[in-house]
């Protein structure tokens, strides 16, 4: 019998090493306001963050595996399920809803409504293009790449912005088949 | 904006209650997020000294917070006005909120009055950091440091804060220190306070 992927991250994340969010929620402050100081253009930093992500993202991958346990899953609906209640919970302590698919169930949306990257932040009136927490956009990006999925993400609602929720949509662009032989020596 | 399509709701971020402080992320999620600052900052400079400097000022901004949000939770809105007060403060209480204990140790100087020390065995950013051997004595504890000195000069005391590795016999990794050395002007006011 194939294991069934578990449908949760609480377990996971109650025996992880943690650390005090605010520790995580300032330090991300930090990033941020060093980005604004040095690129200037809110969609330079913008763009920054979001590769900042992938790069976490890529390499996010790896641990999520190794400690979730999760199997291959059937396809995206599954996917998106699994980041939102075993990804974001394993890493972030926190759980997103998925909702808003489209008819082909390549598009949903990741809906968050605790996000400990924004506790004590309000954007300037000058910040108002910001992607405060473009971050997550990478990381969910390059962590897909990293099996085989091309995803594009955005963000349809930010509560920085005014809205009532985190809302991050995820597109998926194509499976990318996997090569094989692995050309190990190139 | 009004007149753009929906009138949003823009909430003010001191409407809502301060949090408690008990929300936790995973130690992963916060060392990958503390990496990628690292590699940042690496692409921003031609130098370790500055690359020190740079991750001093992220956490300057992190400390200059921290002391205001802790004095306003913990302490019903007073902060520490004397030298050994806010050095027990940062040792304890501040190092206990950020990464969840208290610091090893806390020891004065023993060539120079205006110096003290804080160290830690295994620093939590330090946890998955090897410095290459081509970067000499680069710490990543200049973060810390930099939390440190944005805590004390929030405070009133001015100081100059560094952190660096200390070789321990029988530990495989050295230990982080960070030296504080007080600006002259702490050290008159409080001899002159008695």
């Amino acid at each position: 019998m194939p294991a069934v992927a578990p449908r949760s991250g609480d377990a996971i994340f109650a025996s992880a090493e943690r650390v005090n969010a605010e520790l995580f929620t300032l330090t991300y402050g930090a990033i941020v306001r060093q980005l604004i100081t040095d690129l200037e253009e809110v969609d330079e930093v913008n763009k920054q963050l979001d590769q900042m992500g992938y790069n976490i993202g890529v390499r996010l991958i790896d641990e999520f595996l190794a400690k979730s346990n999760v199997s291959r899953c059937v396809d995206f609906k599954e996917t998106a399920e699994v980041i939102a209640k075993v990804g974001f919970k394993m890493f972030l302590g926190v759980t997103a809803t998925v909702t808003n698919w489209d008819a082909e169930g390549t598009t949903c949306s990741l809906v968050l409504e605790d996000n400990p990257l924004v506790d004590f932040v309000e954007l300037p009136d000058t910040c108002q293009g910001l992607h405060y927490c473009n971050v997550l956009n990478g990381v969910v990006r390059g962590a897909l790449e990293m099996v085989s999925m091309k995803t594009e993400v955005t963000w349809i609602r930010d509560m920085l912005r005014g809205d009532d929720a985190y809302e991050l949509q995820v597109k998926l662009l194509k499976q990318i088949p996997e090569e094989y032989p692995y050309k190990d020596d190139e | 904006m009004i007149g753009v399509g929906k009138i949003k709701q823009y909430s003010n971020v001191l409407d809502k209650p301060v949090s408690k402080g008990k929300q936790e992320v995973s130690l992963s999620a916060f060392a990958f997020l503390f990496s990628e600052l690292v590699q940042y900052n690496q692409t921003q400079v031609d130098n370790i000294a500055e690359l020190e400097r740079r991750l001093e000022d992220a956490g300057y901004a992190v400390g200059a917070r921290v002391l205001e949000l802790l004095c306003h939770r913990d302490k019903g809105n007073r902060r520490e006005t004397r030298l050994l007060g806010i050095l027990s403060f940062v040792h304890s209480t501040v190092w206990k909120v950020l990464f969840g204990k208290v610091a090893d140790s806390l020891e004065k100087g023993t060539e120079h009055e205006d110096e003290y020390m804080i160290s830690e065995k295994e620093l939590l950013v330090n946890r998955f950091i090897s410095i290459p051997k081509d970067m000499g004595t680069f710490n990543c504890g200049a973060f810390v440091a930099g939390i440190v000195r944005g805590v004390l000069d929030g405070a009133g005391f001015p100081a100059v804060v560094t952190a660096h590795f200390v070789p321990v016999e029988g530990l495989l990794r050295p230990r982080t220190t960070i030296l504080i050395k007080f600006a002259e002007e702490v050290l008159k006011r409080e001899a002159r306070l008695g």
